[in-house]
């Protein structure tokens, strides 16, 4: 039931389809697993399909995924598509899912490239129906050729501006872009600019975005606050405090973005260390430079060991793996620094803009300590109120709060509250991040069936899962 | 009310198949994402939440949120992770038992 492979990679996007390439060109055989259904991660989300089908809309950067996903040709990658990994153990067994049915994979050497998550954005009414993030907008454009009609986009942060560019592209352009950065954010973001113009591409396509989005005739309204989301059964407006004047637009669609987070909770399950990156104001893992975390054995690499872009995990994705090839003995420690030295330099100008960035699009303050009544979890309907109310009754950390209240034991197990409880929790006890901790994660990672599990077990399962196929 | 998501004039004439949604059939384009679909249809609302009874629909559309959980023979999967099949039938989570549900 089990196969053994050198390397396996959990996520096909620019970081694990790079890493799959190098290593697979190392001599390694690699089994790259992904949730979808065709490589290219969230950020080239079905690339080979939409390339043909809708390029000229999305893009000369979204094309750049092509070369990538035509790399995966190689018969020593096994792409196996639509898994879901839920379990990780100590001795290199991967158990996955596959349309239900479970699987599991040895590998000596496992490299986690599971990307970033949207940064959680808890306003009043962020979890009426027609509330979606700009990233959900960006997939429902590049997989399925669906726009949103008359949207408000609220938040901050250079995809903020693409998805608005690509809505106006198609000739739905935006209702309004609610922002939530403010003057003195730019202001203090100056001291970053010398830095930033090495990596001049960068802030070219966004002033060229930014372009698009003027000629369109889109208003902005910068420096928003006390954000609301109206509704009932869904969303009908948005109201918001711009300058001295109260606000309130009525739509259907709200996208919300500031900035993405790493998603760290395949590396959480295995007990690695992470650390709170102030600059970025999220957990991180903590990695060497060739993204090796404090289990030997296992590596991460891309959005996920903090966040970069997909130029940015994709080198590093190919760093990962030439380390993976040498500790394999597949290649020797100077044909791995004679690849790597390259890579790094090419890194140093990838990263240059970033500190620019993350200083004039920082997180909407309201969101990073929403009001009482704002709804966290949203799985289980715990409100900002009820997380302070449990440090009021001695709550420190995050995983005590579930045993208070539930926060975090709901299907997306934590994904899209964590951040926020710790950073909630952190205010009112007065402690830093790391002090207050983050939720334990285990297996499953995500929510599988008994029957999945038992499965596993059951001498007979090959047998019954035949039966029922016929 | 016009459905809040439209689709690119270029995809107009993908092909399509029937599905059923709450015992009502809907054209839906083969092969498509699900919860794309639902969304291009007008049908925003795909749950309403155990705890309150509130409604939900689809969020993140890569699979993490579990917001658009739907019903499909008898297991609650997330409808950004489906592919639209002739003859899929689904139904919505908590819609006759609002805010009853365990």
């Amino acid at each position: 039931m089990s196969e053994d492979v050198d390397l396996a990679i959990i996520g096909a996007g620019p970081a694990g389809l790079a890493a799959a390439a190098t290593a697979a060109r190392a001599g390694l055989n690699v089994a790259l697993l992904d949730e979808q259904s065709s490589a290219g991660g969230q950020i080239y989300r079905d690339i080979e399909r939409a390339a043909a089908a809708r390029g000229d809309i999305l893009g000369k950067d979204y094309l750049g995924g092509l070369s990538l996903v035509a790399d995966l040709d190689s018969p020593r990658i096994r792409h196996i598509r639509n898994a879901t990994v839920w379990q990780i153990d100590r001795d290199g067994s991967l158990t996955y899912s596959v349309h239900g049915e479970a699987r599991v994979l040895m590998a000596k050497r496992l490299l986690i490239a599971s990307g970033a998550l949207e940064r959680p954005m808890p306003v009043v009414g962020w979890t009426l129906p027609g509330v979606m993030t700009a990233g959900a907008a960006q997939i429902l454009l590049k997989q399925s050729g669906i726009v949103a009609r008359d949207a408000v986009l609220i938040g901050s942060g250079p995809l903020l501006y693409l998805v608005a560019a690509q809505l106006c592209r198609v000739g739905k352009p935006p209702m309004a872009i609610v922002e939530t950065q403010t003057f003195s954010d730019l202001l203090s973001a100056g001291r970053h600019l010398p830095g930033a113009l090495v990596g001049w591409r960068y802030m070219v396509k966004g002033l060229g975005l930014l372009h698009e989005i003027r000629k369109a005739g889109v208003t902005r309204f910068r420096g928003a606050s006390e954000i609301e989301i109206a509704g009932t059964q869904m969303v009908s407006g948005v109201r918001f405090r711009h300058g001295k004047r109260s606000h309130e637009l009525a739509c259907a669609t709200v996208l919300l973005h500031h900035g993405v987070i790493p998603n760290t909770q395949i590396a959480r399950s295995l007990d690695i260390e992470h650390a709170w990156d102030e600059s970025q104001k999220c957990f991180v893992p903590k990695i060497d430079q060739w993204g090796r975390s404090d289990r030997e054995d296992v590596f991460i690499a891309g959005d996920g060991a903090g966040i970069g872009g997909a130029v940015v995990a994709a080198l590093r994705g190919r760093l990962a793996a030439l380390e993976i090839g040498r500790d394999l003995t597949a290649m020797t420690e100077a044909e791995r620094d004679e690849i790597a030295s390259r890579l790094r330099a090419q890194l140093r100008r990838e990263m240059a803009a970033r500190p620019f960035i993350d200083t004039a699009y920082p997180p909407f303050d309201e969101a990073m300590s929403p009001k009482d009544p704002v709804i966290v979890c949203r799985c289980e309907e715990v409100t900002a109120g009820d997380i302070r109310g449990y440090s009021r009754l001695g709550c420190l950390g995050p995983n005590q709060a579930k045993a208070f209240g539930r926060s975090g034991m709901g299907p997306c197990q934590g994904r899209y509250c964590g951040t926020t409880v710790t950073q909630l929790l952190a205010e009112a006890n007065g402690a830093t991040p790391d002090e207050t901790g983050y939720y334990k994660i285990r297996a499953p990672l995500k929510p599988v069936s008994l029957g999945e599990v038992a499965a596993l077990h059951d001498p007979n399962s090959e047998d019954e899962r035949n039966d029922r196929a016929h | 009310m016009k459905p809040a998501f439209e689709l690119l004039p270029r995809n107009a004439s993908d092909p399509e198949v029937t599905v059923t949604v709450d015992g009502t059939g809907y054209d839906m384009r083969e092969g498509e994402n699900l919860a794309a679909e639902l969304l291009r249809l007008g049908m925003s609302v795909t749950r309403r939440t155990p705890v309150s009874g509130a409604p939900r629909g689809p969020f993140c559309m890569m699979g993490a949120c579990y917001d658009c959980l739907v019903e499909i023979e008898g297991a609650r999967l997330q409808a950004c992770r489906i592919k639209v099949t002739a003859d899929l039938r689904i139904s919505s989570i908590g819609g006759e038992t609002e805010g009853a549900l365990p």
